[in-house]
C-alpha cells in the first residue's frame, strides 16, 4: 500500500509539472493582453511600460523558466487585475466560500441521493420507484441555476424565509446549497438504483436471502457496499467541481468564491491567476482520484491496488 | 471493523470543522446612523489612487480622497484641499498657484500640505509605477511630464513646486482649460510619503495600509464580497458629511441586485435589459442622462474596402440606413436617446451665452430614402452592385444584439449589401480596432473631463485614439487651434470645436448612434443621487443623504 501511494505521488508531481508547462504555453494563445480592457486610452509606449514592469517583455521560454522557478518556491506571483495583490492570497481567501459550500452540497446531496436511489431499488417499479426516477430526471436535466432563481425567487424575495444572497453565516448557504446539491443528488440516485438492483438481483445476496439472512443486514452489509462502487466513480470528479465553484451559483447568490475568479481570470488575461487556478484544481483533482482508488480497495477488497504487477 | 468507524467519525469531525469554520465571518454590520447601502458589479481592483483606472477605483478613490478640488452633484468643481476661489492663474495660463487650506488633515492627524501634492504628482508621474492615467492626463501638459514618463527626467522635474506649506504652484506647458477638471480627478491627489514608504508593498492592499484625508475612510474590505466606509471625523469638512457610513456589496448578477433591493437590503440598483421594461411603472424608477455617446465606425484604412469606405456618399448611406430609435429599443429596451452628435448634450455649455453645445445637427439623421439616394451614387461613382462588410462587435448578449440587428437594418436598406457579423471577446475586440483590422464596429466614448476637446481631439488626422482613419485639414486646423492658440479665449475656442464637429457630421466621419441613459431603482430617502456627473466619477458621496421621515414621538 505504501508503495503503491508513494509511486503515485511520482507520478502526481509529473503530471502537475506537464500541466503547468502545457497551461502556461496554452496561455500565450488567449487573444488580447492584460493591459487592454481600458476602452482603448491607452497607448502603445504606456502599453510597453507595464509589460516591462510585470516581465512580459522578455521572450515565452524565459518567462516560463523564471515562472517554473518561482513556484517551486510557492511563489504563484502578482495579479495584474488587482494591482500588486499575491495570486496566493487570492486563492486562500477565496476557495473557503467555495469549498465550505462544495462539501455542505456533496455530503447532503450524495447522502439523499444514495437513500433514494435504495428506496427506489428496494420498491421496484413501484409509486415509490416512479416519484424517485422523476426526480432523478429532473434534477440531472435542469440546469442548477433555474434552480437557483426560483429558490431565491420563492424563499428570498417572495417569503423572505432565507437571505436572497451574500455569504455572512450558515443561513445563507441553504439556498446555494439546495441549488448546488441537486445534480449529485440525481446522479447518486440514478446510479445507486441501477447498481442496486443489479446487486440484489444476484447469486450471493439470493444465497444469503436463503441462509436467512436478515432484510436489513442483507441490503447495508452486502448490497450498499457493492452498490457504491460506481458512485464512488462519479463521486471523485464531481467534488472537484463542486468545491471549487461554479460560477453561475457563485454569481447569482452573490458568494466570493473562486470559481467566478477563474473564469474571469481567462476573460481579462490575468495570466499569473490563470495559473495558480489552474494549478490548485489540478492538485485538487488528482489528490480525489487517489483518493478515490484507495477508497475502492476499502469498499471492496477484490480490488488490488497493485494490480498489473503479477 | 472498530477502527474504521473511528476513522469515519473522525473524517466526519474534520469536515463539519472545516465547514462551520469558512462561513464569512460577521466582522462586518457593525454601521449605525445613515448608512447607505448599494451594490457594486465588481471589486476595487486597486485602492492607490495612481493606478485606478476603472471607475470603481476611481469613485471610491474620489469618497476616501480629497485633491484639490472636489466634484459636487451635477458637475460643479467647488474648493477641496486648495481654495479655489483663491487660486491664481498667470495671464499666459500656464501657472495656476493653489492655496491650501490650513486646517486639512489626514487620518491620523499629519497636517496636509503642499509637499503631499508634490509627492503625490511625482510619484504618479514616476514611470516605475506603471499608473496610465498620470500619463494620459499630465503629458504633454504639465511642464516635463512627458520626458519623466519616458525616463529622460527624474520625476523630482515635473513642474509642480511647493514653496511653503500651504502654496501650491503647477507650471504647464501650454494652456489648459479645462485643468479645474484635472484638479478635481483622483490622479492628482496628495499623498503622504512618511505613510506610503512605511507600508512598503502592502500599501493601499487593506484599510489598516490606507490613509485617507477625504469625507470618508475605509473599514472593511473583503476581495469579491462587500466593503465598507464610514464618515472620516478628522476631514475638515467633517461637518457638511451627511451619510455616516456606506456599505457596498459585490453583485455581479443583475436579477440578484433586483432581489436584495426588493427585500430591502440595498437603497438603490442599476437595472439591465428587461428590468428597465419590466420596472418603467415603478415609482421608484429613474432614468438618467448620460454622457456617453456611441457611434458606428468605419475604417478608411481597412485593407480590403478602404478605398470604398473613403467615399462621403458610401459612408452616408450607412450611417443614414439605420433606424436608431429602434436601435436603442431592441438592444437596451430604455429610453437612451438617439442622437445625430458625437459630442454629449448636457455636457458643456458656451461660456458666454450658457447655451448647450449641441445646438442640433439632422445631417446624420435616420431616412431610409436620402440613405437610398447616397448609396445609389455610391454604386454609381465606385462602380459596384454587390458589397460585403464586416462588422464586428463583441461576443456578449447586448453585442450580439447590436450585431444583429445592425445587419438585418443595413441589409434591408441598401439594396445589393451583405454584413458579415464577427463577434469576438472584448479583449480580442480592442486589439483588432488597433490594428484598424476592421471594416465596421460599434464603440462609443465618455469624457474624463469637462470639455469637448475630449471628444473632438479623437478624430484628429493620426491621433492616438483615431482608428478610423479620417483625416479632414479643416478639422486638424480647428483642433490644433482649440489646444493651442485659442486656449484663452474661450467663446472662440467653443465655436471651433462647434465647428469641427459640424465638419466631421458632414462628411459622416462616423454615424452617431445614441447618448446612452442609465436606469436605476431608488429608494425616495436617497437625496442627492439621482443625477451622473458628466464626467469623472458617477456620485459624489460627500454630498449624498439618507432622509428617512421618523415618526417623532412625544
Amino acid at each position: 500500500m505504501a508503495k503503491y501511494i508513494i509511486q503515485r505521488l511520482i507520478y502526481m508531481v509529473i503530471t502537475l509539472y506537464i500541466i503547468a508547462t502545457i497551461t502556461f504555453f496554452l496561455m500565450q494563445l488567449l487573444p488580447g493582453s492584460p493591459f487592454n480592457n481600458l476602452g482603448g486610452k491607452m497607448s502603445e509606449a504606456q502599453e510597453e511600460i507595464l509589460l516591462q514592469k510585470y516581465g512580459l517583455d522578455e521572450p515565452v521560454p524565459v518567462q516560463y523558466f523564471q515562472y517554473m522557478a518561482a513556484m517551486l518556491q510557492g511563489d504563484l506571483g502578482i495579479s495584474f487585475q488587482y494591482d500588486n495583490r499575491a495570486v496566493t492570497d487570492i486563492i486562500l481567501e477565496r476557495i473557503g466560500p467555495s469549498a465550505t459550500l462544495g462539501a455542505q452540497a456533496l455530503i447532503v446531496g450524495s447522502l439523499l441521493g444514495v437513500a433514494l436511489g435504495m428506496i427506489a431499488a428496494i420498491r421496484h417499479n413501484l409509486w415509490a420507484d416512479y416519484i424517485s426516477n422523476i426526480a432523478a430526471v429532473i434534477g440531472i436535466s435542469i440546469p442548477s441555476f433555474i434552480f437557483a432563481g426560483v429558490l431565491q425567487f420563492y424563499f428570498a424575495v417572495k417569503w423572505r424565509i432565507f437571505p436572497p444572497s451574500f455569504w455572512e453565516g450558515p443561513i445563507y448557504s441553504v439556498l446555494p446549497t439546495i441549488s448546488l446539491m441537486i445534480f449529485p443528488l440525481a446522479i447518486c440516485a440514478r446510479f445507486m438504483r441501477t447498481e442496486m438492483l443489479e446487486v440484489l438481483g444476484s447469486d450471493y445476496i439470493e444465497l444469503a436471502r436463503a441462509k436467512g439472512v436478515s432484510n436489513g443486514s442483507i441490503l447495508f452489509k452486502h448490497a450498499l457496499r457493492n452498490a457504491l462502487i460506481p458512485v464512488i466513480t462519479v463521486l471523485g470528479p464531481m467534488t472537484v467541481s463542486l468545491m471549487t465553484g461554479t460560477l453561475v451559483i457563485e454569481q447569482i447568490f452573490a458568494i466570493p468564491g473562486i470559481g467566478e475568479q477563474f473564469v474571469r481570470s481567462i476573460s481579462t488575461n490575468d495570466y499569473p491567476v490563470i495559473m495558480g487556478t489552474t494549478m490548485l484544481f489540478s492538485v485538487l483533482f488528482i489528490v480525489v482520484i487517489l483518493i478515490v482508488d484507495i477508497l475502492y480497495g476499502v469498499i471492496d477488497p477484490r480490488i488490488r491496488l497493485t494490480g498489473g504487477e503479477d | 471493523m472498530v477502527k474504521r468507524r473511528l476513522c469515519c467519525l473522525l473524517g466526519v469531525c474534520i469536515l463539519l470543522f472545516f465547514v462551520t469554520a469558512c462561513y464569512g465571518n460577521d466582522e462586518t454590520g457593525g454601521m449605525d446612523g445613515k448608512v447607505l447601502y448599494i451594490s457594486s458589479s465588481s471589486d476595487i481592483p486597486t485602492m492607490d489612487p495612481i493606478l485606478a483606472e476603472d471607475n470603481v477605483s476611481l469613485q471610491y478613490a474620489d469618497t476616501i480622497y480629497e485633491g484639490l478640488y472636489r466634484l459636487a452633484p451635477e458637475g460643479k468643481i467647488v474648493s477641496g484641499i486648495a481654495k479655489k476661489g483663491e487660486t491664481e492663474i498667470s495671464d499666459d495660463g500656464k501657472t495656476y498657484t493653489f492655496h491650501l487650506r490650513e486646517d486639512a488633515e489626514w487620518e491620523n492627524g499629519d497636517p496636509v500640505t503642499a509637499d503631499d501634492f508634490v509627492y503625490g504628482w511625482q510619484r504618479a508621474i514616476n514611470p516605475e509605477n506603471g499608473s496610465f492615467y498620470a500619463n494620459y492626463l499630465m503629458s504633454g501638459k504639465i511642464k516635463n511630464a512627458a520626458k519623466i514618463y519616458e525616463g529622460e527626467l527624474a520625476p523630482e522635474k515635473l513642474g509642480v513646486s511647493a514653496p511653503d506649506e500651504h502654496t501650491f504652484i503647477v507650471e504647464l506647458e501650454k494652456p489648459v482649460p479645462y485643468f479645474d477638471s484635472y484638479a478635481a480627478f483622483p490622479t492628482f491627489l496628495p499623498a503622504n510619503k512618511e505613510f506610503i514608504e512605511d507600508q512598503g508593498e502592502d500599501y493601499a492592499l487593506e484599510p489598516d495600509h490606507i490613509l485617507s484625508n477625504g469625507p470618508f475612510k475605509m473599514t472593511t474590505w473583503k476581495a469579491e464580497d462587500t466593503w465598507e466606509l464610514i464618515r472620516n471625523e478628522t476631514y475638515w469638512d467633517a461637518k457638511n458629511v451627511s451619510l455616516d457610513g456606506i456599505s457596498v456589496k459585490v453583485i455581479k448578477d443583475a436579477n440578484t441586485r433586483l432581489s436584495n433591493y426588493e427585500v430591502g437590503k440595498l437603497d438603490r440598483v442599476p437595472l439591465s435589459g428587461l428590468q428597465v421594461r419590466d420596472n418603467q411603472t415603478n415609482p421608484e424608477f429613474q432614468s438618467i442622462f448620460e454622457t456617453s455617446v456611441f457611434w458606428m465606425k468605419f475604417n478608411q484604412e481597412s485593407e480590403k474596402i478602404g478605398e470604398y469606405i473613403q467615399n462621403v456618399n458610401f459612408r452616408k448611406a450607412l450611417a443614414k440606413a439605420f433606424n436608431k430609435q429602434a436601435y436603442i429599443d431592441v438592444v437596451y429596451g430604455n429610453d437612451s436617446n438617439p442622437v445625430n452628435f458625437f459630442v454629449p448634450e448636457n455636457f458643456v455649455e458656451h461660456p458666454e451665452t450658457g447655451e448647450d453645445f449641441q445646438t442640433g445637427s439632422d445631417v446624420l439623421e435616420y431616412d431610409v430614402e436620402a440613405a437610398q439616394a447616397f448609396w445609389k451614387t455610391a454604386k454609381k461613382e465606385l462602380e459596384f452592385e454587390e458589397m460585403t462588410l464586416s462588422f464586428l462587435s463583441g461576443d456578449s448578449e447586448e453585442a450580439k444584439d447590436i450585431s444583429e440587428f445592425m445587419k438585418t437594418e443595413l441589409e434591408s436598406n441598401l439594396e445589393g449589401l451583405t454584413i458579415d457579423t464577427m463577434n469576438v471577446p472584448w479583449g480580442q475586440q480592442l486589439e483588432i480596432m488597433r490594428k484598424q483590422d476592421y471594416e465596421l464596429a460599434v464603440s462609443g466614448w465618455g469624457p474624463d473631463y469637462k470639455d469637448p476637446i475630449s471628444f473632438i481631439d479623437l478624430w484628429v488626422t493620426d491621433g492616438e485614439n483615431n482608428d478610423i482613419g479620417y483625416s479632414n485639414k479643416e478639422y486638424d486646423r480647428l483642433v490644433q487651434a482649440a489646444k493651442g492658440e485659442l486656449a484663452m479665449k474661450p467663446v472662440e475656442r467653443f465655436e471651433a470645436m462647434q465647428q469641427a464637429e459640424k465638419i466631421l457630421l458632414e462628411e459622416a466621419g462616423i454615424a452617431p448612434i445614441m447618448q446612452r441613459k442609465t436606469s436605476v431603482l431608488s429608494k425616495d430617502y436617497v437625496k442627492e443621487m439621482n443625477k451622473l456627473n458628466p464626467f469623472g466619477n458617477d456620485y459624489s458621496f460627500k454630498y449624498v443623504d439618507i432622509q428617512k421621515n421618523e415618526k417623532v414621538l412625544n
